[in-house]
């Protein structure tokens, strides 16, 4: 008899946008303090953690803040006396608290926050763009993706078990695609609160609580003398988290079923395919459909979803994508005036593809900027680019936009102009 | 509710009865003549063991805790610059949570949180404001040395008007660089959080005790509770830091840093200008070199307005409002 079998993994099934699925998750992981601040499109989880709250099926601290500054300074400072914390923001709200985020993670702080994707401001837009999560990207937090409600759940109870581990101790990031998934209903399967319980234990973070009975000092000035070595320390830390993830999603499938094959990214009809993008996030759904299509066709093409952005997974990306021709790498993001301008992923993969004898083809696909729709055409126009690389055609330009009206990009015309 | 003048709590009633245990010990490195390190000193001994501490930056951090020579013997942990209300929201919040949830004991752990005049009375004055119309009993504590220190002594939104900072020299063309005239925080604090209960100002320097008591009382209380003190810096000031506590003493009594406490928005001073007198601002101000380059025309400017404050405004010290009220 496996564990699965002994225990009632799940409690019920129900329709749940990606944002209340992840408030069912926080009620599943009792979390302690939860601090909110008002910005769309992750907001709808505050929403519903209020009522639940308010209905007694959670207890906590539940704070409404002056400002995401305050809103993320109010969890990181509950996890140092020992809480499991909860926040989340967006766009330009997640910026306005930046200081508050990186001290986090110095601190080593396992608070856990869900980051509703959305395009910077100026100008205003709602929409998804992956810039905002991807700034702490270097400041020693864990960042995943999550691409369906399910997963997003999930993702709730993996990130605290991972981070709150004292190999680890990292605050955790769990990006949801603004509208594409925070507001889109799924079918979730919700698991019992006592599976939960014997799969995340109570958070304790032993003699860094700060607490009367343990009178230590956090943070003290270092300067030159000791910065180094806790930076090596953070490092460290980020390496761990590699195997405690993977030891956690080993649990996760005993518990709850084999729900996750490799932890860090998920491959799509790749075992023979010729090349294959790669993308973060709900671009994975047109992506899949198109692999769908084009293979009818005949064309063996695959998609590599990744999830795991932070710790990035290195060797395993590496190894699995060495087995294609042509790799298109698809930002929903943008690194102005980086090498070939490409996005934030680009460079990633690239890098990590890089100490391959024989390389696969690169292409970057700069596309669904601000939450413009990708479509399923799109997709295969990418995956059409991509093939063409493969076989050694327009390789060139290495970074191209798909989607965008070139010719309003131009701006308007000196004639037109006032 | 309670009344002010019934309110129970464990007044230090001497010097001689002044708890001896040291909780802000030795380790940091501010200057000699530090009434900021004083504040520190006192409000931890006013507070005793159970306490959880966290400071935002500014000298109270930067000099005050080096790694391995921490001057806190009670728990401590530093918070950003403006940070000092939800750092304080935080821990409170944490605390009571694990309680309620029987996940440590149920006690009193008296949470309190400092700031400097730019990172409390500038910055972070939104995050206090929230601090104050939170549920937890917490105490914020404003270390006012009129400038930011750390940095080299810039001026603040708090810095006396007239003030030499590194931001504001006197020049050949401009005599007076600091225009701005201080601010107002604890008074505007109380008037702004109705439901919080307890907002004072203090000096660690005078009179004797009244400070740690005012940390005894605000603990007390309960509730969020707010205060604001005066501390002489004698880098920023430019003096003998021997001088520090005479400076505190003078600059209450020429009023102008009024000493009051507000409890259940009832007004009491603890220095009473009405009863005891001023004596002019001059006698205060010629004593610090920030002052030096002031001519008897920017002294009077000063000497008006804290006459003003004491004998126009609705509540001297507190609101400055004028006339009482009128039909509109
Ligand atoms: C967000 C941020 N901005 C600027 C600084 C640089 N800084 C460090 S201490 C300090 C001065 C703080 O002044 P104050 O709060 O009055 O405390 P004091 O130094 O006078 O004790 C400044 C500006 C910082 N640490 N964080
Ligand atoms: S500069 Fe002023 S506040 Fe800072 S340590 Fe020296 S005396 Fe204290
Ligand atoms: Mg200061």
């Amino acid at each position: 008899m496996t564990l699965a079998e002994k225990t009632i993994a799940y409690e019920r099934e129900e329709l749940l946008t990606g944002c209340q699925a992840v408030a069912q998750a926080v009620r599943l992981a009792d979390v302690d303090v939860i601090a909110a601040y008002p910005i769309r499109p992750y907001t709808e989880v505050m929403d519903n953690l209020s009522r639940i709250i308010a209905d007694g099926q959670l207890d906590a601290e539940y704070i409404v803040a002056d400002s995401e500054h305050s809103q993320f300074e109010i969890v990181k400072h509950a996890s140092s006396v020992g809480a499991r914390a909860f926040a989340g923001s967006s766009g330009t709200g997640w910026m306005y608290g930046f200081e508050a985020l990186v001290v986090t993670a110095t601190d080593r702080l396992p608070v856990l926050f869900l980051v509703g994707n959305r395009a910077l401001d100026d100008p205003g837009a709602f929409g998804v763009e992956h810039n905002d999560a991807l700034a702490i990207r270097d400041m020693g937090w864990l960042l995943c993706w999550a691409t369906t409600a399910q997963e997003a759940l999930e993702h709730v109870l993996i990130g605290y078990r991972v981070a709150e581990d004292p190999r680890v101790r990292m605050p955790m990031a769990l990006a949801l695609d603004g509208a594409f998934l925070t507001h889109s209903q799924h079918m979730v399967r919700v698991p019992a609160a006592e599976t939960v319980r014997r799969f995340l234990p109570p958070f304790d973070l032993g003699d860094r609580r700060l607490h009367p009975d343990n009178p230590i000092s956090i943070a003290p000035q270092v300067n030159e003398d000791w910065v180094m070595e806790l930076r090596r320390q953070n490092w460290e830390a980020a390496r761990r988290a590699r195997r405690v993830i993977e030891q956690a999603y080993r649990e996760f499938n005993e518990l709850f079923g084999e729900r996750y094959g490799t932890p860090f990214f998920d491959e799509y009809m790749t075992d023979d395919a010729e090349v294959v993008l790669v993308g973060l996030g709900t671009v994975a759904m047109p992506a899949r459909t198109a692999v769908r299509r084009l293979r009818e066709h005949g064309h063996r093409v695959g998609y590599v979803n990744l999830r795991w952005f932070r710790p990035f997974p290195g060797p395993e990306l590496r190894a699995s994508l060495a087995r294609f021709r042509a790799v298109g790498v698809i930002d929903r993001d943008f690194a102005h005036g980086s090498p070939d301008d490409g996005g934030v992923l680009l460079h990633e993969v690239r890098s990590c593809l890089y100490p391959l004898p024989e390389r696969p083809q690169v292409l970057n696909f700069l596309t669904g900027l601000g939450g413009r729709d990708i479509s399923i055409d799109d997709v295969t126009s990418m995956y059409e680019q991509t093939l063409a690389a493969g076989r050694g055609r327009a390789l060139e330009p290495a970074v191209r936009w798909i989607g965008v009206r070139e010719e309003a990009a131009r701006g308007v015309p000196e004639e037109r102009r006032p | 509710m309670t009344q002010t003048s019934d309110l129970a709590f464990d007044r230090i009633a001497g010097v001689r009865k002044t708890p001896l245990e040291e909780f802000y010990a030795s380790g940091h490195r501010t200057c000699q003549g530090c009434e900021s390190a004083l504040v520190m000193r006192q409000f931890a001994k006013a507070s005793g063991p159970r306490t959880v501490v966290t400071g935002s930056t500014g000298c109270m951090y930067v000099a005050n805790t080096s790694y391995m020579t921490t001057p806190w013997v009670v728990p401590w942990m530093h918070t950003q610059l403006g940070a000092a209300g939800p750092s304080a929201i935080g821990m409170a919040a944490g605390l009571r949570a694990l309680m309620r949830k029987g996940r440590i004991a149920q006690e009193r752990i008296n949470v309190i949180s400092f700031c400097g005049d730019l990172g409390g009375g500038d910055m972070g004055l939104s995050g206090i404001s929230g601090a104050l119309q939170s549920p937890y009993d917490l105490l914020i504590i404003l270390y006012d040395n009129e400038s930011a220190a750390n940095t080299d002594i810039q001026a603040t939104g708090l810095t006396t008007y007239g003030a030499q900072t590194t931001f504001t020299p006197p020049g050949k063309v401009h005599r007076v660089m600091q225009r701005r005239w201080k601010k107002n925080v604890a008074g505007m604090l109380a008037v702004g959080h109705p439901t919080c209960r307890y907002v004072a100002t203090a000096c660690s320097a005078y009179p004797p005790l009244d400070f740690l008591n005012k940390v005894r009382k605000a603990l007390a209380v309960g509730g969020p509770t707010f205060i604001h003190t005066f501390d002489p810096c004698p880098k920023g000031w430019d003096y003998h830091p021997s001088y520090s506590h005479e400076l505190g003493e003078l600059g209450i009594k020429c009023g102008i840093f009024p000493l009051y406490e507000i409890v259940d928005g009832r007004v009491s001073y603890t220095y009473d200008p009405k009863k005891k007198g001023r004596i002019p601002v001059r006698e205060y101000l010629e004593k610090q070199g920030r002052f030096a380059h002031l001519i008897d025309e920017d002294v009077a400017y000063i000497q008006r307005r804290v006459d003003a404050m004491w004998e126009e405004w609705e509540i001297p010290g507190v609101a400055p409002l004028k006339g009482g009220l009128r039909p509109a």
